[in-house]
Protein backbone atom coordinates (compact mmCIF):
# COMPACT_ATOMS: atom_id res chain seq x y z
CA UNK A 1 0.00 0.00 0.00
CA UNK A 2 1.18 3.35 -0.79
CA UNK A 3 0.88 5.90 1.84
CA UNK A 4 0.41 9.36 1.11
CA UNK A 5 -1.47 10.60 3.72
CA UNK A 6 -1.89 9.94 7.43
CA UNK A 7 -4.75 11.59 9.14
CA UNK A 8 -5.01 11.35 12.82
CA UNK A 9 -8.64 12.11 14.46
CA UNK A 10 -8.22 13.76 18.51
CA UNK A 11 -9.79 11.35 21.30
CA UNK A 12 -9.57 12.39 25.11
CA UNK A 13 -6.92 14.16 27.45
CA UNK A 14 -5.97 12.25 30.36
CA UNK A 15 -8.52 14.06 32.62
CA UNK A 16 -11.14 12.32 30.01
CA UNK A 17 -12.16 15.47 27.94
CA UNK A 18 -11.96 16.52 24.35
CA UNK A 19 -9.02 17.27 22.67
CA UNK A 20 -9.18 20.93 21.50
CA UNK A 21 -7.40 19.46 18.42
CA UNK A 22 -9.42 17.50 16.68
CA UNK A 23 -7.73 16.89 13.96
CA UNK A 24 -4.98 16.60 11.84
CA UNK A 25 -3.08 15.61 8.51
CA UNK A 26 0.37 14.70 7.35
CA UNK A 27 1.05 14.07 3.82
CA UNK A 28 4.69 12.91 2.39
CA UNK A 29 7.15 15.78 2.36
CA UNK A 30 5.65 17.11 5.89
CA UNK A 31 7.73 17.58 8.98
CA UNK A 32 5.75 17.65 12.01
CA UNK A 33 7.05 18.55 15.87
CA UNK A 34 5.25 17.18 18.70
CA UNK A 35 5.84 19.84 21.95
CA UNK A 36 5.20 19.75 25.40
CA UNK A 37 6.25 19.26 28.81
CA UNK A 38 7.53 15.82 30.08
CA UNK A 39 5.28 13.52 31.05
CA UNK A 40 2.65 15.61 28.57
CA UNK A 41 1.32 12.37 26.37
CA UNK A 42 4.01 13.52 23.00
CA UNK A 43 5.44 9.53 23.05
CA UNK A 44 1.29 8.04 23.74
CA UNK A 45 1.01 10.30 20.48
CA UNK A 46 3.06 8.65 18.61
CA UNK A 47 2.68 5.20 19.86
CA UNK A 48 -1.21 5.89 18.61
CA UNK A 49 0.70 6.42 15.40
CA UNK A 50 2.21 3.72 15.26
CA UNK A 51 -0.43 1.21 16.21
CA UNK A 52 -2.75 2.63 13.53
CA UNK A 53 -4.91 3.40 16.86
CA UNK A 54 -8.94 2.84 15.95
CA UNK A 55 -10.26 4.08 19.55
CA UNK A 56 -8.78 0.83 20.87
CA UNK A 57 -5.92 2.76 23.19
CA UNK A 58 -6.30 4.89 26.06
CA UNK A 59 -6.27 8.35 24.20
CA UNK A 60 -9.37 7.08 22.34
CA UNK A 61 -7.83 8.51 19.13
CA UNK A 62 -7.83 7.14 15.15
CA UNK A 63 -5.76 6.89 12.39
CA UNK A 64 -6.89 7.05 8.49
CA UNK A 65 -4.18 6.55 6.00
CA UNK A 66 -5.07 7.90 2.51
CA UNK A 67 -8.49 8.75 4.58
CA UNK A 68 -9.78 5.34 4.60
CA UNK A 69 -9.90 3.48 8.09
CA UNK A 70 -7.33 0.49 8.93
CA UNK A 71 -8.80 -2.17 8.92
CA UNK A 72 -8.83 -3.64 12.24
CA UNK A 73 -6.38 -6.96 12.04
CA UNK A 74 -4.81 -5.46 9.17
CA UNK A 75 -1.55 -6.82 9.38
CA UNK A 76 1.08 -5.67 7.46
CA UNK A 77 4.09 -7.76 5.62
CA UNK A 78 7.12 -7.06 7.58
CA UNK A 79 8.90 -5.80 4.22
CA UNK A 80 6.40 -3.04 3.31
CA UNK A 81 5.44 -1.86 7.18
CA UNK A 82 4.83 1.98 6.48
CA UNK A 83 5.88 3.02 9.92
CA UNK A 84 8.94 3.02 11.77
CA UNK A 85 9.51 4.02 15.14
CA UNK A 86 12.99 5.35 17.03
CA UNK A 87 11.83 4.91 20.49
CA UNK A 88 14.18 6.67 23.47
CA UNK A 89 14.28 2.72 24.66
CA UNK A 90 15.03 1.58 21.28
CA UNK A 91 18.32 -0.36 20.69
CA UNK A 92 20.30 -2.76 18.88
CA UNK A 93 20.54 -6.31 20.42
CA UNK A 94 22.17 -8.13 17.64
CA UNK A 95 26.04 -8.56 17.98
CA UNK A 96 26.41 -9.12 14.18
CA UNK A 97 28.64 -7.14 12.65
CA UNK A 98 27.37 -4.40 11.44
CA UNK A 99 27.54 -5.10 7.42
CA UNK A 100 26.01 -8.10 8.33
CA UNK A 101 23.19 -7.00 10.02
CA UNK A 102 22.53 -4.86 7.75
CA UNK A 103 22.43 -7.05 4.71
CA UNK A 104 19.91 -9.34 6.54
CA UNK A 105 17.35 -6.20 6.95
CA UNK A 106 18.02 -5.11 3.35
CA UNK A 107 17.27 -8.36 2.06
CA UNK A 108 13.99 -8.83 4.14
CA UNK A 109 12.95 -5.92 2.88
CA UNK A 110 13.24 -7.05 -0.74
CA UNK A 111 16.33 -4.81 -1.82
CA UNK A 112 17.20 -5.09 -5.12
CA UNK A 113 21.23 -3.85 -4.63
CA UNK A 114 21.95 -4.92 -1.31
CA UNK A 115 25.39 -3.51 -1.57
CA UNK A 116 24.87 -0.02 -2.86
CA UNK A 117 21.95 0.25 -0.30
CA UNK A 118 24.43 -0.41 2.37
CA UNK A 119 26.82 1.83 1.32
CA UNK A 120 24.14 4.51 1.36
CA UNK A 121 22.80 3.86 4.92
CA UNK A 122 26.32 3.48 5.96
CA UNK A 123 27.11 7.06 4.68
CA UNK A 124 24.10 8.70 5.87
CA UNK A 125 24.79 7.54 9.31
CA UNK A 126 28.11 8.68 9.53
CA UNK A 127 27.03 12.23 8.09
CA UNK A 128 24.72 11.98 11.66
CA UNK A 129 27.81 10.68 14.09
CA UNK A 130 30.78 12.03 15.64
CA UNK A 131 32.93 8.76 14.78
CA UNK A 132 32.35 7.06 11.66
CA UNK A 133 31.21 3.48 11.92
CA UNK A 134 33.57 1.10 11.26
CA UNK A 135 31.61 -1.88 9.20
CA UNK A 136 33.07 -5.05 10.72
CA UNK A 137 32.32 -4.05 14.26
CA UNK A 138 29.14 -5.70 16.07
CA UNK A 139 26.21 -3.74 16.21
CA UNK A 140 26.12 -4.23 20.14
CA UNK A 141 29.61 -2.19 20.21
CA UNK A 142 28.62 0.98 18.78
CA UNK A 143 28.75 4.14 20.58
CA UNK A 144 25.16 5.66 21.87
CA UNK A 145 25.68 8.34 19.01
CA UNK A 146 26.53 5.66 16.45
CA UNK A 147 23.56 3.69 17.40
CA UNK A 148 20.85 6.56 17.16
CA UNK A 149 22.58 7.37 13.80
CA UNK A 150 22.55 3.79 12.18
CA UNK A 151 18.74 3.36 13.56
CA UNK A 152 18.13 6.42 11.78
CA UNK A 153 19.83 5.57 8.62
CA UNK A 154 18.34 2.37 8.41
CA UNK A 155 14.88 3.23 8.87
CA UNK A 156 15.22 5.76 6.25
CA UNK A 157 17.03 3.86 3.79
CA UNK A 158 16.74 -0.09 4.07
CA UNK A 159 13.47 0.46 5.87
CA UNK A 160 12.75 2.75 3.29
CA UNK A 161 9.30 3.71 5.33
CA UNK A 162 6.98 6.23 4.05
CA UNK A 163 6.46 7.49 7.92
CA UNK A 164 9.11 8.26 10.14
CA UNK A 165 8.48 8.55 14.13
CA UNK A 166 11.66 9.93 15.88
CA UNK A 167 10.99 10.29 19.77
CA UNK A 168 13.39 12.74 21.40
CA UNK A 169 16.72 12.70 18.83
CA UNK A 170 18.34 15.65 19.99
CA UNK A 171 19.26 12.98 23.21
CA UNK A 172 21.24 11.27 21.17
CA UNK A 173 24.59 13.16 20.64
CA UNK A 174 23.83 13.88 17.05
CA UNK A 175 23.94 16.48 14.25
CA UNK A 176 20.53 17.51 14.70
CA UNK A 177 20.09 20.23 12.73
CA UNK A 178 22.44 18.30 9.79
CA UNK A 179 19.83 15.65 10.45
CA UNK A 180 16.79 17.29 9.48
CA UNK A 181 18.29 18.89 6.10
CA UNK A 182 19.33 15.12 5.15
CA UNK A 183 16.46 14.04 6.27
CA UNK A 184 14.13 16.34 4.53
CA UNK A 185 15.64 14.87 0.87
CA UNK A 186 14.02 12.39 1.21
CA UNK A 187 9.94 12.21 0.58
CA UNK A 188 8.64 10.74 3.97
CA UNK A 189 6.48 12.17 6.85
CA UNK A 190 8.80 12.41 9.75
CA UNK A 191 7.14 13.22 13.16
CA UNK A 192 9.65 14.21 15.72
CA UNK A 193 8.90 14.11 19.86
CA UNK A 194 11.23 17.09 20.68
CA UNK A 195 12.15 19.72 23.06
CA UNK A 196 14.43 21.15 20.78
CA UNK A 197 13.94 24.89 19.47
CA UNK A 198 15.24 24.44 16.18
CA UNK A 199 13.72 21.33 15.51
CA UNK A 200 10.51 22.38 16.24
CA UNK A 201 10.90 25.53 13.95
CA UNK A 202 12.01 23.53 10.87
CA UNK A 203 9.13 21.88 11.08
CA UNK A 204 6.35 22.60 9.04
CA UNK A 205 3.94 22.68 11.70
CA UNK A 206 3.94 21.89 15.66
CA UNK A 207 1.71 19.74 18.07
CA UNK A 208 1.24 21.12 21.38
CA UNK A 209 0.72 18.63 24.37
CA UNK A 210 -0.56 19.15 27.64
CA UNK A 211 -2.16 16.92 29.94
CA UNK A 212 -2.51 13.91 27.60
CA UNK A 213 -4.12 16.44 25.14
CA UNK A 214 -3.69 17.88 22.05
CA UNK A 215 -4.00 21.42 22.73
CA UNK A 216 -2.91 23.20 19.78
CA UNK A 217 -1.88 23.23 16.01
CA UNK A 218 0.31 25.54 15.29
CA UNK A 219 1.69 25.98 11.49
CA UNK A 220 5.48 27.74 11.49
CA UNK A 221 5.21 31.31 10.43
CA UNK A 222 7.37 33.14 7.92
CA UNK A 223 8.83 35.35 11.19
CA UNK A 224 9.68 31.75 12.54
CA UNK A 225 11.46 30.51 9.51
CA UNK A 226 13.47 33.88 10.12
CA UNK A 227 14.65 33.48 13.73
CA UNK A 228 15.27 29.67 12.82
CA UNK A 229 17.97 30.45 10.37
CA UNK A 230 19.44 32.58 13.15
CA UNK A 231 18.93 29.74 16.04
CA UNK A 232 20.77 27.23 13.55
CA UNK A 233 23.89 29.77 13.60
CA UNK A 234 24.25 29.36 17.53
CA UNK A 235 23.93 26.14 17.22
CA UNK A 236 26.64 25.69 14.89
CA UNK A 237 28.79 27.67 16.91
CA UNK A 238 28.33 25.62 19.74
CA UNK A 239 28.70 22.49 18.26
CA UNK A 240 32.09 24.12 16.99
CA UNK A 241 33.06 24.36 20.58
CA UNK A 242 31.89 21.32 21.48
CA UNK A 243 33.84 19.66 18.86
CA UNK A 244 37.11 21.91 20.44
CA UNK A 245 36.29 20.41 23.59
CA UNK A 246 35.75 17.13 22.65
CA UNK A 247 39.17 16.63 20.81
CA UNK A 248 41.30 17.78 23.55
CA UNK A 249 41.49 21.21 22.67
CA UNK A 250 41.31 24.47 24.91
CA UNK A 251 38.69 27.20 24.70
CA UNK A 252 39.92 30.82 24.86
CA UNK A 253 38.54 34.17 24.87
CA UNK A 254 39.20 34.90 21.32
CA UNK A 255 38.12 31.69 19.71
CA UNK A 256 34.75 32.63 21.12
CA UNK A 257 34.98 36.11 20.00
CA UNK A 258 36.15 34.86 16.18
CA UNK A 259 32.83 32.62 16.19
CA UNK A 260 30.84 35.05 17.62
CA UNK A 261 31.64 37.46 15.47
CA UNK A 262 30.64 35.43 12.28
CA UNK A 263 27.14 35.36 13.23
CA UNK A 264 24.78 37.45 10.97
CA UNK A 265 22.53 38.87 13.11
CA UNK B 1 -15.62 -26.55 26.37
CA UNK B 2 -13.19 -24.14 24.40
CA UNK B 3 -8.93 -24.72 25.45
CA UNK B 4 -6.68 -21.82 24.51
CA UNK B 5 -3.16 -23.33 25.37
CA UNK B 6 -0.10 -20.66 25.99
CA UNK B 7 3.26 -21.29 25.49
CA UNK B 8 6.48 -19.68 25.21
CA UNK B 9 9.91 -19.45 27.03
CA UNK B 10 10.50 -18.43 30.67
CA UNK B 11 9.88 -14.52 31.18
CA UNK B 12 8.71 -13.75 27.45
CA UNK B 13 5.55 -11.88 28.77
CA UNK B 14 3.14 -15.40 28.61
CA UNK B 15 1.22 -14.48 32.29
CA UNK B 16 1.33 -10.44 31.16
CA UNK B 17 -0.38 -11.26 27.40
CA UNK B 18 -3.01 -13.46 29.61
CA UNK B 19 -3.89 -10.81 32.10
CA UNK B 20 -4.71 -8.93 29.12
CA UNK B 21 -6.80 -11.23 27.93
CA UNK B 22 -8.96 -12.17 30.72
CA UNK B 23 -9.42 -8.59 31.51
CA UNK B 24 -11.26 -8.39 28.13
CA UNK B 25 -12.86 -11.41 28.45
CA UNK B 26 -14.32 -10.43 31.58
CA UNK B 27 -15.75 -7.05 30.18
CA UNK B 28 -17.29 -9.54 27.96
CA UNK B 29 -19.23 -11.53 30.73
CA UNK B 30 -17.67 -14.57 29.09
CA UNK B 31 -16.94 -17.12 32.49
CA UNK B 32 -12.95 -18.70 32.11
CA UNK B 33 -10.83 -20.47 34.31
CA UNK B 34 -7.37 -20.53 34.30
CA UNK B 35 -4.23 -23.40 34.81
CA UNK B 36 -0.51 -22.82 35.23
CA UNK B 37 1.98 -25.61 34.53
CA UNK B 38 5.19 -24.72 35.47
CA UNK B 39 8.54 -26.64 36.89
CA UNK B 40 9.28 -25.76 40.51
CA UNK B 41 8.18 -22.20 41.08
CA UNK B 42 5.05 -20.26 39.81
CA UNK B 43 2.39 -17.85 41.98
CA UNK B 44 0.78 -16.69 38.77
CA UNK B 45 -2.82 -18.81 39.91
CA UNK B 46 -3.06 -16.62 42.97
CA UNK B 47 -2.31 -13.36 41.17
CA UNK B 48 -4.70 -14.43 38.75
CA UNK B 49 -7.31 -15.23 40.90
CA UNK B 50 -6.88 -11.95 43.28
CA UNK B 51 -7.17 -9.95 40.04
CA UNK B 52 -9.91 -11.67 38.57
CA UNK B 53 -11.96 -13.87 40.40
CA UNK B 54 -11.91 -16.77 38.22
CA UNK B 55 -11.13 -20.39 38.97
CA UNK B 56 -7.18 -21.49 39.05
CA UNK B 57 -4.95 -24.51 39.58
CA UNK B 58 -1.10 -24.64 39.47
CA UNK B 59 0.45 -27.61 39.01
CA UNK B 60 4.52 -28.58 39.19
CA UNK B 61 5.60 -30.44 36.70
CA UNK B 62 8.77 -31.69 38.71
CA UNK B 63 10.46 -34.68 37.45
CA UNK B 64 8.30 -34.37 34.22
CA UNK B 65 9.11 -31.27 31.26
CA UNK B 66 6.11 -29.06 31.69
CA UNK B 67 4.77 -30.46 27.78
CA UNK B 68 5.05 -34.10 29.15
CA UNK B 69 3.25 -32.92 32.02
CA UNK B 70 0.13 -31.36 30.17
CA UNK B 71 -0.59 -33.97 28.06
CA UNK B 72 -1.18 -36.17 30.88
CA UNK B 73 -3.38 -33.47 32.61
CA UNK B 74 -5.16 -31.61 30.38
CA UNK B 75 -8.24 -34.04 30.43
CA UNK B 76 -8.87 -33.77 34.06
CA UNK B 77 -8.23 -30.20 33.92
CA UNK B 78 -11.00 -29.85 31.31
CA UNK B 79 -13.25 -31.52 33.22
CA UNK B 80 -12.29 -29.42 36.26
CA UNK B 81 -12.83 -25.94 34.01
CA UNK B 82 -16.49 -27.80 32.87
CA UNK B 83 -17.18 -28.60 36.59
CA UNK B 84 -16.24 -24.86 37.70
CA UNK B 85 -18.93 -23.18 35.41
CA UNK B 86 -16.04 -22.10 33.19
CA UNK B 87 -16.75 -21.90 29.23
CA UNK B 88 -12.84 -21.37 28.30
CA UNK B 89 -10.13 -22.80 29.47
CA UNK B 90 -6.54 -20.64 29.24
CA UNK B 91 -3.67 -22.99 29.67
CA UNK B 92 -0.07 -21.05 30.28
CA UNK B 93 2.82 -23.89 30.64
CA UNK B 94 6.46 -23.22 30.14
CA UNK B 95 7.16 -26.05 27.38
CA UNK B 96 11.21 -26.31 27.33
CA UNK B 97 12.98 -28.56 25.51
CA UNK B 98 11.54 -27.50 22.19
CA UNK B 99 11.05 -30.66 20.66
CA UNK B 100 7.64 -31.25 21.24
CA UNK B 101 4.67 -28.64 21.76
CA UNK B 102 1.52 -28.55 24.14
CA UNK B 103 -1.36 -28.04 21.32
CA UNK B 104 -4.37 -29.77 21.63
CA UNK B 105 -6.48 -30.23 18.20
CA UNK B 106 -9.18 -27.79 18.34
CA UNK B 107 -7.74 -26.03 20.50
CA UNK B 108 -6.15 -22.77 20.14
CA UNK B 109 -2.38 -22.33 20.22
CA UNK B 110 -0.78 -18.95 21.35
CA UNK B 111 2.90 -19.06 21.62
CA UNK B 112 4.47 -15.51 23.04
CA UNK B 113 7.94 -14.74 22.42
CA UNK B 114 9.80 -12.03 23.23
CA UNK B 115 11.73 -10.14 20.87
CA UNK B 116 14.20 -9.19 22.91
CA UNK B 117 15.74 -12.74 22.84
CA UNK B 118 17.36 -11.67 19.50
CA UNK B 119 16.46 -12.81 15.69
CA UNK B 120 17.40 -16.24 15.36
CA UNK B 121 14.82 -17.32 18.41
CA UNK B 122 12.05 -18.45 15.87
CA UNK B 123 14.20 -20.62 13.71
CA UNK B 124 15.38 -22.29 17.24
CA UNK B 125 12.39 -23.21 18.73
CA UNK B 126 10.41 -25.51 16.70
CA UNK B 127 7.01 -26.85 16.92
CA UNK B 128 5.86 -24.50 20.51
CA UNK B 129 5.72 -22.14 17.45
CA UNK B 130 5.43 -24.04 13.92
CA UNK B 131 2.49 -25.65 15.31
CA UNK B 132 1.03 -22.44 17.36
CA UNK B 133 -2.20 -20.76 15.77
CA UNK B 134 -1.15 -16.91 17.09
CA UNK B 135 2.66 -16.00 17.71
CA UNK B 136 2.29 -12.98 20.02
CA UNK B 137 5.61 -11.03 20.20
CA UNK B 138 6.25 -8.74 22.88
CA UNK B 139 8.63 -6.30 24.45
CA UNK B 140 8.52 -4.62 20.65
CA UNK B 141 9.33 -1.12 22.00
CA UNK B 142 12.74 -2.48 23.15
CA UNK B 143 14.58 -2.79 19.95
CA UNK B 144 15.32 -1.66 16.46
CA UNK B 145 12.66 -1.47 13.72
CA UNK B 146 15.29 -3.58 11.71
CA UNK B 147 15.17 -6.01 14.15
CA UNK B 148 11.59 -6.41 14.55
CA UNK B 149 11.40 -6.50 10.99
CA UNK B 150 13.45 -9.42 10.88
CA UNK B 151 12.21 -11.21 13.89
CA UNK B 152 8.66 -11.00 12.40
CA UNK B 153 10.02 -12.32 8.83
CA UNK B 154 11.75 -15.35 10.49
CA UNK B 155 8.48 -16.05 12.47
CA UNK B 156 6.60 -16.27 9.17
CA UNK B 157 9.32 -18.15 7.75
CA UNK B 158 9.07 -20.85 10.24
CA UNK B 159 5.32 -20.67 10.58
CA UNK B 160 3.99 -20.03 7.41
CA UNK B 161 0.14 -19.84 8.22
CA UNK B 162 0.35 -18.29 11.51
CA UNK B 163 -1.13 -15.02 12.46
CA UNK B 164 1.25 -12.81 13.68
CA UNK B 165 0.41 -10.16 16.16
CA UNK B 166 2.79 -7.66 18.06
CA UNK B 167 1.93 -6.23 21.43
CA UNK B 168 3.25 -4.31 23.88
CA UNK B 169 1.03 -6.23 27.01
CA UNK B 170 2.23 -3.98 29.73
CA UNK B 171 0.18 -1.15 28.22
CA UNK B 172 -2.42 -3.63 26.54
CA UNK B 173 -1.28 -2.98 23.15
CA UNK B 174 -2.19 -5.45 20.46
CA UNK B 175 -4.48 -7.51 22.87
CA UNK B 176 -7.66 -6.83 20.59
CA UNK B 177 -6.24 -9.09 17.13
CA UNK B 178 -5.85 -11.78 20.06
CA UNK B 179 -9.04 -12.10 21.58
CA UNK B 180 -11.11 -11.77 18.42
CA UNK B 181 -9.66 -15.30 17.22
CA UNK B 182 -9.79 -16.28 20.94
CA UNK B 183 -13.82 -15.81 20.24
CA UNK B 184 -13.35 -17.91 16.96
CA UNK B 185 -12.12 -21.24 18.74
CA UNK B 186 -14.38 -23.83 18.65
CA UNK B 187 -14.94 -26.16 21.21
CA UNK B 188 -12.54 -29.04 22.04
CA UNK B 189 -13.78 -33.18 21.38
CA UNK B 190 -12.98 -35.80 23.70
CA UNK B 191 -10.42 -38.31 23.41
CA UNK B 192 -8.09 -35.49 22.90
CA UNK B 193 -5.37 -35.51 20.74
CA UNK B 194 -1.83 -33.63 20.59
CA UNK B 195 -0.68 -31.73 17.03
CA UNK B 196 1.48 -32.82 15.32
CA UNK B 197 4.32 -35.64 16.34
CA UNK B 198 5.63 -36.05 19.96
CA UNK B 199 9.30 -36.81 19.89
CA UNK B 200 10.02 -40.66 19.64
CA UNK B 201 10.93 -42.23 22.53
CA UNK B 202 10.90 -42.31 26.14
CA UNK B 203 13.18 -40.08 28.10
CA UNK B 204 15.15 -42.05 30.88
CA UNK B 205 16.94 -38.91 32.36
CA UNK B 206 13.48 -37.28 33.03
CA UNK B 207 12.45 -40.04 35.29
CA UNK B 208 15.50 -40.08 37.37
CA UNK B 209 18.40 -42.06 36.12
CA UNK B 210 21.61 -39.68 36.24
CA UNK B 211 24.43 -42.04 34.88
CA UNK B 212 26.12 -40.44 31.72
CA UNK B 213 26.32 -42.95 28.99
CA UNK B 214 24.51 -44.68 26.70
CA UNK B 215 25.11 -48.04 28.52
CA UNK B 216 23.15 -46.56 31.30
CA UNK B 217 20.18 -45.88 29.81
CA UNK B 218 17.55 -47.49 27.24
CA UNK B 219 14.78 -46.33 24.74
CA UNK B 220 16.47 -44.85 21.43
CA UNK B 221 20.22 -43.81 21.98
CA UNK B 222 23.02 -42.67 19.38
CA UNK B 223 27.09 -42.30 19.81
CA UNK B 224 29.23 -39.91 19.56
CA UNK B 225 29.34 -40.30 15.94
CA UNK B 226 25.48 -40.11 15.57
CA UNK B 227 24.37 -44.19 15.24
CA UNK B 228 21.33 -44.14 16.30
CA UNK B 229 19.92 -46.98 18.38
CA UNK B 230 17.37 -49.00 20.17
CA UNK B 231 17.61 -50.87 24.03
CA UNK B 232 14.88 -51.93 25.35
CA UNK B 233 11.71 -54.10 24.58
Amino acid sequence: MDVNKITLFGGFGKDGSAEKVRKFSMTVGDIVSIVGPTGCGKTTLINDIELFANENTPSGRRVEINDMPVPEDFIFDPSHHPIALISQHTNFLSDLPVVEFLTIHATVRGAKNVESIITETLSFANELTGEAIMQDIAMTELSGGQTRSLLIADAVVIGNSPIILLDEIENAGIHRTKALELLKKYKKIFVFVTHDPCIALMSDFRIVMKNGAMQQLIITRPEEKNVVAKMKQIDDMMLDFRQIIRSGDELSESIFNENFKVLTF
Amino acid sequence: MKLVIFAGPPTCGKTTVIRQILKRMAAKLIKTAYLKIDVLYADDDTIIAKEFGIPVKKIYSGELCPDHCNVVVLDEAVEWAERSGASYLFVETAGLCLRCSPYVENSLGVVVLEATSGMNLPRKIGPMLTLADISVITKIDLISQAEREVFRYRVLESAKKITVVESNALYGIGIDPIVKQILKTPDVEFPMFLRGNPPVGTCTICVGKKEIGAKNHFGVLRTLDQELFYVGE
